[in-house]
C-alpha cells in the first residue's frame, strides 16, 4: 500500500512497488490526462511534476515517490505558471492532435517556473525530450516565450 | 464551445455505460424531454441536429486526427446555418455508409488529404438547408414573407414586425416542413467565418488532460489488455508459460487470438504487461524467418528492370533521350516507415451475446464495426462504434486490425477490455509505407532543355490491398500520383508502375501518400537536370511552367521569402521543391547546414500555398509547419528494416523523431483566391524531403537519392 499526494489530494493505492506512476495515474485512479506515449522515457507524453521537476512518469517507480507530492496536468491549471502557459497554448492555437501536449505544458511549466525568461537555448534543453509527431515546436517555441514576455 | 464540450466531457467522464455509448449517451436527455412535451428534435440531414432545448449538434463525418477538421467542418455549417462556433457542440459521425461516405474517397474514412474538398458543398448545404427551413418555420408562424426574414446567431428575425425566434423555439415545426433540395449558398464575399482563423473547439480540452482519446476510454468492470504478435509475419505461436504469467498480481486472463497473437489481461497495463514478460511466448518464424530488408530491395530492383503498366506515354521519351546531349540516369529509394502516432493503437471494446461495443480512434468507423462483425458473428447492426479523438494516424489507423485482434481478445471474456498496444508492438506489426524503388531517365538538349523524361516506379500496391476497386489493369493511380502528372510542360514522358509486394511486410497508407514518395523523386531528378544544364534550379523550374500560373506563383513566392539566390555561410545551402497534390499547390525552400562531421541541421523553412478558397488560414499555417517537420524527421532518420524477418526498430529511440532542439522556423505563405478548395494536410510532408536533399546538395555538391538521409550516408564517404 502507498500513500501518493497527487495534486494535493491523498491517494491510497494498494499496488506492486514497481510499478510506474503513469499506470496508476491512468488504470487505478482514472487520472487519463497524463499520456503513454513509448514507456522508455524517450517521448514525455507521460510527463509529470514531482516536488515541482518535469520527470516521466512511465518509469517512475511508485515505490520511489514516497512524500513528493505530484501534479499532474489535471490541476497544474491551478498553479500561476501553468496557467498561463495553458492559456498561451490557447492564444498561439499550439495543437493538433494533442496527445503529447499534456506532458510538453508539463514541461514548459517546469521551465518557466525555473527560468521565467528562457531563452531558445533554453527551450531546447527542457524541451526536446518531449517529442511531437504532429510537428507544433514552431508554436511550443513561441507559446514559451510569449509566456515569459509577459512575467 | 467550451460548455458544450464540457457538458461532452462531462458525459464521457460520467457515462460512458455498457450499452449506451457516446451517440446515445448524448441523446438521452432530448428523448426524455421530446416524450415529455411531444416536442421534435429537428434532424433535417446527417449533419445537423437542432433541439427544442435550443441545443444545436453538428455530426461530424471526418475523424479528428490532429487536423482540425471538427473546427473546419463546423465551419462550413455554421457559416450556412448562421450560428456561431461558441454556440454548438460536435459529435463523432456513426458509422453509415448512406450518409457519411465521403464523395472522392468512396467510403467513410479520413485520409488523402479529401476531407475539406469532399465536405466542401456537402456541409455548407447541410446548413444552408437547415436554416431556410428554420427560417420558413419562423415565416410561417408570423404568417410573414419568408424573404423578409434574417437569420443570425441562431436567431430568426422579422425586422418589419419586431419578431424574433431562436432555433430551439422553431424546431419542432422546421422538422414537419420538406427538405429543400437547391437552396443558394452564399458568395465568397458573403463569408463570415470561412477564410477566419477561427479558434480550433478541441483545443480547450486539449491543453487541461480532459479531451477523451480512444486510449483514454473507460468503463465499469473493464480489464486491460497488452498483446504480443508473432514478430515475423506468417509466423505461429510456439510455446508459452501461462502459470508464470496467471503468478503476476492483477493477471486475469490469457488469451490466444488464433495462432499469430496473444494478450494478456490483468487489472492495470502494469500487470498485463509485466504478465506477458513472464508468459514469454516462443514463436516459429515460419517461411519469412530468414528474411532481410537486403532480399526485399533486391527483389525490387530485379522487379524494375522489366516494364510496368503504363502510366503515361506522351511523345516518345525513349527516343528524345536516345537523341539528347546529355543523358541522365538515377535509382531513387524510399524506405519503409511505419507511422508512429504518438498514440499507440488501442481499442475497448464490450462483446455480448447481443451485440458489441466499441470505443476507439478510426479513421475507418464503417470497417471497423465490420470487422467486428466478422471476428464476432455479431449482426454490423448490433455493434456501436464510438469514435473517440486519435492522438495522431498518419494512415494508422486507416486500417483496423487493431479493432479485429481487440474483438478477438473480447469474444472470449465476459468484461469489457481495453487492449492497448505498447510503443514496440504497434511499430513491429505496422502496415508500412511500402518501400519505392524508382528509375528515372531524362534527355536534355545542347541548351539544357528537358527534352525526354521517363519514370518507372517499383513497389507495393496499398491500392490493390485497401480498395481494390481502385485497382485497375495492374495500375495503382496512388503509386504514380505526382509522378505521372507534374508542374512542369515536358515535350515527352514516359511512366510506368510495376506492382512488386515484398515478401514478409504488410504495406498502408502514409502520410502523403503517392506525393510522399513522388514529390521526392521528381523534384530531386529535376534539381539533377537543373545543375546538369548549369542552371538555377529555381530559374529552370520557372522555363516549364509557362502554361501553369499558379505553380509558377508559389515558386515565385517561396523563393522571395526565402531569399534565394543570395549568398549564405560556407557549409549552408537551399533547396527548392515545387508540387501539385491534393488539389493543392505548394512550393518550399529549405535552408540547411551541414557541419564537417556530415550533420544535417534544418535552419529555416519557406512555404508558400496556394490551396484555393481557405477555410481556416491558421489551420492551413499549423498543418503546413507540422506536416513539414513530421517530413524532415522522417526523411532525415526513419527507415523500417528487417532482419530474421523481424523489424529491427522498436521504439523512439531507434525510429527517431524530430526534436525541438532540432526544429527549424517553418514560415507559411499563402495565396488568397476563390479556386476550389484544395486539401492542406499532407502537402507539407510531401515538400520536405525534396527541399531537404536539394538543400543538402546545394550546400555540399553531394546527391542523395536514398531516404532516409541522416543515418550515415554523408559522413560515409
Amino acid at each position: 500500500m502507498f500513500s501518493l499526494l497527487i495534486n494535493g489530494q491523498t491517494h491510497e493505492v494498494d499496488v506492486p512497488a514497481d510499478m510506474p506512476v503513469l499506470w496508476i495515474l491512468r488504470d487505478v485512479l482514472g487520472m487519463t490526462g497524463t499520456k503513454f506515449g513509448c514507456g522508455i522515457a524517450q517521448c514525455g507524453a507521460c510527463t509529470v511534476h514531482l516536488g515541482g521537476e518535469a520527470v516521466r512518469s512511465c518509469l517512475l517507480a511508485v515505490g520511489t515517490v514516497g512524500t513528493q507530492p505530484i501534479v499532474t496536468i489535471e490541476a497544474v491549471g491551478d498553479n500561476a505558471v501553468g496557467h498561463k502557459v495553458q492559456q498561451a497554448w490557447l492564444d498561439k492555437e499550439v495543437v493538433q492532435c494533442g496527445y503529447c501536449q499534456s506532458g510538453q505544458i508539463m514541461a514548459a511549466t517546469a521551465l518557466l517556473t525555473q527560468t521565467p525568461k528562457p531563452t531558445d537555448a533554453d527551450i531546447d534543453a527542457a524541451m526536446s525530450g518531449n517529442i511531437c509527431r504532429c510537428g507544433t515546436y514552431v508554436r511550443i517555441r513561441e507559446a514559451i516565450h510569449a509566456v515569459a514576455a509577459s512575467a | 464551445m467550451g460548455q458544450e464540450m464540457l457538458s461532452r466531457r462531462a458525459i464521457l467522464a460520467g457515462g460512458l455505460l455498457a450499452g449506451g455509448g457516446l451517440m446515445l449517451s448524448l441523446r438521452l436527455p432530448t428523448l426524455a424531454r421530446a416524450a415529455d412535451s411531444a416536442a421534435a428534435e429537428f434532424m433535417p440531414n446527417a449533419f445537423v441536429r437542432i433541439e427544442p432545448s435550443g441545443a444545436i449538434t453538428l455530426i461530424m463525418p471526418n475523424t479528428e486526427v490532429g487536423q482540425g477538421i471538427y473546427t473546419s467542418a463546423a465551419m462550413l455549417i455554421a457559416e450556412e446555418l448562421e450560428v456561431g462556433l461558441d454556440q454548438i457542440q460536435v459529435q463523432a459521425a456513426p458509422p453509415d455508409l448512406s450518409k457519411y461516405t465521403d464523395p472522392s474517397l468512396g467510403d467513410q474514412a479520413t485520409g488523402g488529404s479529401a476531407s475539406i474538398r469532399g465536405d466542401w458543398m456537402r456541409l455548407r448545404q447541410a446548413g444552408a438547408a437547415a436554416r431556410v427551413m428554420l427560417m420558413t418555420a419562423a415565416a410561417q408562424r408570423w404568417t410573414v414573407d419568408v424573404a423578409g426574414c434574417t437569420a443570425l446567431r441562431g436567431v430568426v428575425h422579422h425586422a418589419a414586425s419586431g419578431r424574433s425566434a431562436p432555433y430551439g423555439d422553431l424546431a419542432t415545426a422546421a422538422a414537419a416542413l420538406p427538405v429543400p433540395t437547391d437552396t443558394p449558398l452564399k458568395a465568397a464575399a458573403d463569408f463570415k467565418l470561412i477564410g477566419t482563423s477561427a479558434k480550433r473547439i478541441d483545443t480547450p480540452s486539449k491543453v487541461n488532460g480532459t479531451a477523451i482519446y480512444g486510449i483514454d476510454a473507460k468503463l465499469p468492470g473493464m480489464k486491460i489488455a497488452t498483446l504480443a504478435i508473432s514478430p515475423v509475419k506468417g509466423g505461429k505461436l510456439a510455446s508459452m508459460d501461462i502459470a508464470a504469467a496467471k503468478r503476476v498480481p492483477g493477471v486475469r486472463d490469457v488469451v490466444q487470438v488464433e495462432d499469430h497473437a496473444v494478450a494478456v489481461i490483468g487489472d492495470h497495463m502494469w500487470a498485463a504487461k509485466t504478465g506477458l514478460d513472464a508468459l514469454a511466448p516462443v514463436w516459429d518464424g515460419g517461411s519469412n524467418g530468414k528474411l532481410s530488408s537486403k532480399d526485399i530491395v533486391a527483389a525490387l530492383d530485379k522487379a524494375s528492370q522489366s516494364q510496368g503498366v503504363v502510366a503515361k506515354d506522351e511523345g516518345n521519351a525513349a527516343g528524345a533521350i536516345a537523341k539528347a546531349a546529355t543523358k541522365l540516369d538515377a535509382i531513387y529509394e524510399l524506405p519503409f516507415l511505419s507511422h508512429a502516432p504518438m498514440e499507440p493503437v488501442n481499442c475497448l471494446i464490450h462483446v455480448r451475446p447481443d451485440g458489441a461495443e466499441v470505443w476507439t480512434g478510426t479513421q475507418v468507423p464503417v470497417r471497423a464495426q465490420n470487422a467486428v462483425a466478422k471476428v464476432t458473428g455479431l449482426a454490423p447492426a448490433t455493434i456501436v462504434i464510438n469514435n473517440l479523438y486519435s492522438g495522431g494516424a498518419f494512415g494508422r489507423r486507416l486500417d483496423i486490425d487493431m479493432i479485429e485482434i481487440a474483438a478477438g481478445v473480447a469474444k472470449q471474456v465476459p468484461y469489457p477490455v481495453k487492449l492497448v498496444w505498447t510503443r514496440e508492438e504497434d511499430m513491429q506489426h505496422d502496415w508500412y509505407r511500402p518501400y519505392y524503388y524508382d528509375r528515372v531517365s531524362a534527355g536534355l538538349d545542347a541548351q539544357g532543355k528537358l527534352v525526354g523524361w521517363t519514370h518507372r516506379v517499383t513497389g507495393s500496391s496499398v491500392m490493390a490491398r485497401w480498395a481494390p476497386p481502385g485497382f485497375k489493369n495492374g495500375m495503382d493511380p496512388d503509386a504514380v500520383e505526382c509522378a505521372a502528372e507534374t508542374p512542369y510542360e515536358v515535350p515527352a514522358t514516359f511512366v510506368d508502375y510495376v506492382r512488386a509486394e515484398p515478401q514478409g511486410m504488410s504495406t498502408g497508407w502514409w502520410r502523403g501518400v503517392g506525393p510522399t514518395h513522388n514529390v521526392f523523386v521528381v523534384e530531386s531528378f529535376i534539381d539533377e537536370l537543373a545543375a546538369a544544364a548549369k542552371q538555377d534550379p529555381v530559374a529552370y523550374r520557372r522555363t516549364m511552367l509557362d502554361r501553369n500560373p499558379r505553380a509558377l506563383a508559389v515558386l515565385n513566392l517561396a523563393a522571395e521569402k526565402s531569399g534565394w539566390g543570395q549568398p549564405l555561410p560556407a557549409g549552408q545551402g537551399r533547396g527548392i521543391t515545387l508540387q501539385f497534390a491534393f488539389g493543392s499547390y505548394v512550393a518550399a525552400v529549405l535552408q540547411v547546414e551541414v557541419t564537417a562531421e556530415g550533420e544535417v541541421l534544418p535552419k529555416h523553412a519557406f512555404v508558400a500555398i496556394d490551396c484555393g478558397q481557405v477555410i481556416n488560414p491558421d489551420t492551413v499555417e499549423a498543418q503546413i509547419q507540422g506536416g513539414f517537420i513530421l517530413g524532415l524527421g522522417t526523411a532525415l532518420y526513419n527507415e523500417i528494416t528487417l532482419a530474421d524477418g523481424r523489424v529491427e526498430q522498436s521504439n523512439f529511440h531507434d525510429y527517431r523523431s524530430l526534436r525541438m532542439n532540432e526544429a527549424p522556423l517553418v514560415e507559411v505563405f499563402q495565396i488568397r483566391n476563390q479556386e476550389k478548395p484544395g486539401g492542406v494536410g499532407e502537402t507539407g510532408t510531401a515538400a520536405a524531403a525534396p527541399a531537404l536533399g536539394n538543400a543538402i546538395f546545394a550546400a555540399t555538391g553531394r546527391r542523395l537519392r536514398r531516404l532516409p538521409f541522416g543515418t550515415g550516408q554523408l559522413q560515409a564517404s
